[in-house]
C-alpha cells in the first residue's frame, strides 16, 4: 500500500516536473519549416525556369536569324531548298528538313505503332505470367539501349540487310534510320499502351466473356475502345520521340536535305542538321549558325504541341471507371 | 483463367437456342465440336462461330509472332554487335587514348569523361529533382494561387519530359557554354571571363626541350620581355634529363639572356637557364583541380548541367510516383503525433520512398550515360587524349566517342566502335541490374 502511494506520488511529481519544464519554443521549428518550404519551392520553380530559358534562348536567337539579310520568313516557311552552307545562293526552306523528319517518322511509326500495340495487347490480355516475366525486361532493355547504339545498328546491320533485299538502297537512307527509330519507340508505345489497357477494369472484360465473346472480341470491341485515350496519347508521345530522335538519323540517314518520297534516298532531318552544325562544319556565328536555333525552335514547337495534344487527349477523353 | 468458363447464351449474336462454348485456350476444341454436333439446323451460327474461333486463334498467333519479333530484334542487335566487337575487346581498348591507329585506339578518356560528367550530373540533379517531387507530393498547396503554381509546375514537367534532348543541348550551349554571351569573350582574344585557380606563364623554348616559364599576372598581359636575372621557373627533369611536363614540379631559377653577339655559356647550369633575346614566348597556363571560370566553356561542368536538364523531368516523375506509393496511413500516423510537414517527410515518407527513388534515379542516370546528342552539341567532336583534370576541362563521353568512330569510313574503326558499345552496354546493364535488384529486394510492401 505504502509502496504504491509512493509510486503515485513519484509519478505525480514527474508529470508536474514535465509540465513545469520549459517548453521548446516552436519559433525555431516554424522558421525551419518555412525555410525548407522555400528551398523546395525554389527547386520546383527551377523546372519552370528551364522552360522559360528554352523559350527565351530559342526565340531570341531565331529572331536574330530572321534579322539577317539573306533570310526571309517566306523563304523559311515556303521553300523546299535547305542549302545554308552553299556559298552565295543560300536558301533556308525548312520543308526540306521537315520532310526528312516526317519520312523517318512515318517509317518508324509503321513499325512501332502496330507492333507496340499488339505486343501491349498480348502482354496485357494473353501472355501467361512466365512469358510476361521474360518479355517485359526484354522491352525494358530495348528501351535502355543508347540511341548511338541503334545508329550503329542501323548503319552496320539494317542498311546491308536492306541492300541485300534491294540494291537501290544507298549507304545512307531514310528506311534504315526509320526502322531503327521504330525499334527504339516500340517499348515506349508498348509500355504506355499496356498501362492504358491494364487500367480498363476487369468487370468490362468479364462482361464480354459473359456474353460469350472471345478474347479477340473483348480486346477489339471493348478493351481497346475503352483504353483509346491512353493508347492515342502513347502514340502521340512515340511520334514526338521519333521526331526528336537525333543520333540514329545523324548516323544512318545521311546529310542531304531534300523533299523526296523515295525511302531509299539519303535525307536530312531537323535533328540531323543540328548535329551536323554542332559537329564542327561551321564554327563562326553567321546566319547558318543561327539557322540551327530556328530549326530547334521549329522542332520544339512540333514536339511540344504533340505532347500538349497528348495531355489533353489523356485528360479529356479518358473514360473514368469506378 | 479467372473469367467464366461456363457456357453462356448470347441473345444478340446467337439467334439459335444452341449453347455456345465460351472461347478459351482449353475451351476451343470443345466449343468447335459442340457447335458442329448441334449446328445441323443453323449454318449461319456455325460459320460465324468458326470465324470467331479462327479470328481468335489468328490473333493469338499474331500476338505471339509480334512478341517474338521484339525479342528477336534484341537478339539480332546484340549478336551483331558482339560479333563485330568481341575481337576489338582488348585491355588496350580500356586503357588507351583514341589513337589514329585503330589497333591502338582506346576509350580511356571517354570512360573518365563519362564518369566525371555523370557523377556531377547526379550530384546536381538528384537534390533538385527529389526536392521538386517532395514539394509537389507532400506539401499540398494551401492557397488558390499556390495551387495554380503547382498545376503549372506539374504540366511543365510532363511537357519537359517530351522535349527532344538535342533542344536541351542547344539550351546548354547558349546558357552554360557561352552564358548567353554576357561575357564578351570575342572582344579580346585571350580574355577568359572570370577565372580562379589558374596561373599563367610565358614559355620560352631554348636549346633542346628546355623550357623556361616566366609568370605573368593574368592572361591578357603583354608578352614579357626577358632580361637577365629575372625570376623564372623550369620544368623539373627526370633521371634521363628529359623535362617532366608537370606543373607541380617547377624549379625556380634565374634566367640568363644572351644575344647572338654574346659568348655562348659553357657552364651547364647557366646554359640550362639561358635564352636568346629574340626567343618567342607562348602563353601557357597551369590549372588547379579547382579551376573555375565564367562562362563555363565547353567543359565538363557545362556537359553535366546540360544532362541535368535532360534527366531532371525523368527523376522528378519517378520520385513522385514512388512518393505516391507510400500509404497515407503512415503520414497520418506521423502527423497525429504532432510532426511538422518536413518532419513527416524526413522521418517517414522519404525513408519509405527511398528504394523507389533510387531505382528511378539509377535508370535516369543510365539514360544520362547513354545520352549523346546534347553532349555532342556542347562538346563538339574534338580529339581528346586525356581524362578531364578539372571542371572546365574539355571532355568526351563514351557514346560520343562511339559516334565519332562510327561516322568514320574505315572498317577498323567500326569494329572498335562495336567494342566500345559492348563496354557501354555492360555498364548500362549493370546499372539496370542494380535498379532491378533494389526494386526486388529492398522495396517492401508497406500496406
Amino acid at each position: 500500500m505504502m509502496a504504491s502511494a509512493d509510486n503515485t506520488l513519484d509519478l505525480d511529481q514527474r508529470v508536474r516536473a514535465l509540465h513545469a519544464s520549459d517548453r521548446k519554443s516552436l519559433v525555431g521549428v516554424r522558421i525551419r519549416e518555412f525555410g525548407v518550404y522555400v528551398v523546395l519551392f525554389l527547386c520546383g520553380v527551377f523546372s519552370l525556369l528551364i522552360t522559360v530559358a528554352i523559350l527565351g534562348v530559342l526565340v531570341t536567337e531565331t529572331i536574330n536569324f530572321f534579322r539577317a539579310d539573306e533570310v526571309t520568313i517566306a523563304n523559311f516557311l515556303g521553300s523546299t531548298q535547305w542549302t545554308p552552307l552553299l556559298g552565295n545562293q543560300k536558301s533556308f526552306g525548312i520543308w526540306a528538313l521537315i520532310s526528312g523528319t516526317m519520312s523517318v517518322m512515318v517509317i518508324a511509326m509503321c513499325i512501332a505503332l502496330p507492333l507496340g500495340l499488339i505486343t501491349a495487347v498480348y502482354l496485357s490480355e494473353y501472355a501467361p505470367p512466365r512469358v510476361r516475366g521474360v518479355l517485359k525486361p526484354v522491352l525494358e532493355v530495348l528501351a535502355g539501349v543508347p540511341t548511338v547504339v541503334y545508329g550503329f545498328f542501323a548503319l552496320m546491320v539494317i542498311t546491308p540487310t536492306l541492300q541485300w533485299f534491294h540494291s537501290g538502297f544507298g549507304v545512307f537512307n531514310a528506311t534504315s534510320g526509320g526502322i531503327a527509330v521504330g525499334i527504339l519507340c516500340l517499348p515506349t508505345v508498348c509500355s504506355l499502351a499496356e498501362d492504358a489497357l491494364q487500367a480498363v477494369p476487369r468487370s468490362l472484360r468479364d462482361g464480354v466473356y459473359g456474353m460469350g465473346g472471345t478474347r479477340f472480341d473483348a480486346t477489339v470491341k471493348v478493351i481497346i475502345p475503352a483504353a483509346l485515350s491512353g493508347i492515342i496519347s502513347a502514340f502521340l508521345l512515340a511520334i514526338a520521340r521519333a521526331i526528336g530522335e537525333t543520333m540514329i538519323v545523324a548516323i544512318a540517314c545521311g546529310s542531304r536535305p531534300q523533299v523526296t518520297l523515295d525511302p531509299r534516298d539519303e535525307i536530312q532531318t531537323m535533328t540531323g542538321f543540328m548535329v551536323q552544325m554542332a559537329g564542327g562544319d561551321v564554327s563562326n556565328f553567321g546566319t547558318e549558325y543561327y539557322s540551327m536555333y530556328a530549326v530547334a525552335f521549329t522542332l520544339f514547337i512540333i514536339t511540344l504541341s504533340l505532347t500538349m495534344v497528348g495531355n489533353v487527349v489523356r485528360k479529356r477523353y479518358r473514360e473514368a471507371y469506378e | 483463367m479467372s473469367h467464366s468458363d461456363q457456357p453462356e447464351r448470347d441473345p444478340n449474336e446467337m439467334p439459335s437456342h444452341r449453347i455456345e462454348g465460351a472461347a478459351d485456350d482449353s475451351g476451343t476444341s470443345t466449343a468447335s465440336s459442340s457447335s458442329s454436333s448441334s449446328g445441323s439446323g443453323n449454318q449461319y451460327t456455325l460459320r460465324d462461330s468458326r470465324g470467331r474461333q479462327f479470328k481468335e486463334k489468328a490473333f493469338r498467333w499474331i500476338c505471339v509472332a509480334t512478341a517474338t519479333v521484339s525479342v528477336a530484334v534484341l537478339g539480332w542487335l546484340l549478336t551483331s554487335i558482339l560479333t563485330q566487337g568481341i575481337p576489338a575487346l582488348t585491355p588496350e581498348l580500356l586503357t588507351n587514348a583514341p589513337e589514329p591507329d585503330p589497333s591502338q585506339a582506346g576509350i580511356r578518356p571517354a570512360l573518365f569523361g563519362t564518369i566525371w560528367v555523370c557523377a556531377l550530373c547526379g550530384l546536381m540533379t538528384l537534390p533538385i529533382g527529389i526536392a521538386t517531387a517532395i514539394l509537389l507530393e507532400e506539401f499540398k498547396p494551401k492557397s488558390k494561387f499556390a495551387a495554380w503554381i503547382y498545376d503549372v509546375i506539374q504540366l511543365n514537367i510532363s511537357n519537359l519530359a517530351g522535349v527532344p534532348s538535342v533542344v536541351y543541348g542547344i539550351l546548354g550551349l547558349t546558357a552554360f557554354v557561352s552564358m548567353f554571351g554576357l561575357f564578351d569573350t570575342s572582344a579580346t582574344e585571350n580574355y577568359q571571363g572570370l577565372e580562379m585557380g589558374v596561373k599563367y606563364y610565358d614559355q620560352f623554348f631554348s636549346e633542346g626541350d628546355r623550357s623556361i616559364l616566366l609568370p605573368v599576372p593574368d592572361v591578357s598581359a603583354e608578352i614579357t620581355q626577358p632580361s637577365s636575372g629575372m625570376n623564372a621557373y623550369m620544368f623539373a627533369q627526370d633521371a634521363d634529363g628529359n623535362s617532366l611536363i608537370d606543373y607541380s614540379k617547377l624549379v625556380p631559377t634565374k634566367i640568363n639572356v644572351i644575344s647572338y653577339d654574346d659568348e655562348y655559356p659553357e657552364d651547364e647550369s647557366v646554359l640550362e637557364s639561358t635564352i636568346f633575346e629574340d626567343a618567342q614566348a607562348g602563353r601557357v597556363s597551369q590549372k588547379r583541380w579547382y579551376y573555375f571560370r565564367l562562362p563555363f566553356g565547353r567543359g565538363v561542368l557545362a556537359g553535366a548541367m546540360t544532362l541535368m536538364l535532360v534527366i531532371l523531368p525523368v527523376i522528378i516523375i519517378s520520385s513522385q510516383e514512388s512518393l505516391r506509393a507510400v500509404p497515407s496511413s503512415l503520414r497520418d500516423g506521423a502527423r497525429g503525433m504532432g510532426a511538422t510537414p518536413w518532419q513527416v517527410v524526413r522521418t517517414v515518407t522519404l525513408p519509405a520512398a527511398i528504394p523507389g527513388i533510387m531505382t528511378g534515379s539509377i535508370l535516369a542516370m543510365s539514360r544520362a550515360i547513354g545520352e549523346t546528342a546534347p553532349i555532342l552539341i556542347i562538346a563538339g567532336i574534338v580529339y581528346i587524349r586525356n581524362a578531364p583534370q578539372h571542371l572546365m576541362d574539355d571532355f568526351t563521353v563514351m557514346p560520343l566517342q562511339i559516334y565519332n568512330w562510327t561516322s568514320r569510313p574505315q572498317e577498323e574503326f567500326h569494329h572498335i566502335a562495336a567494342g566500345g558499345i559492348i563496354v557501354l552496354l555492360a555498364i548500362l546493364l549493370s546499372f539496370n541490374g542494380i535498379a532491378v535488384f533494389i526494386r526486388q529486394r529492398v522495396q517492401k510492401p508497406l500496406s
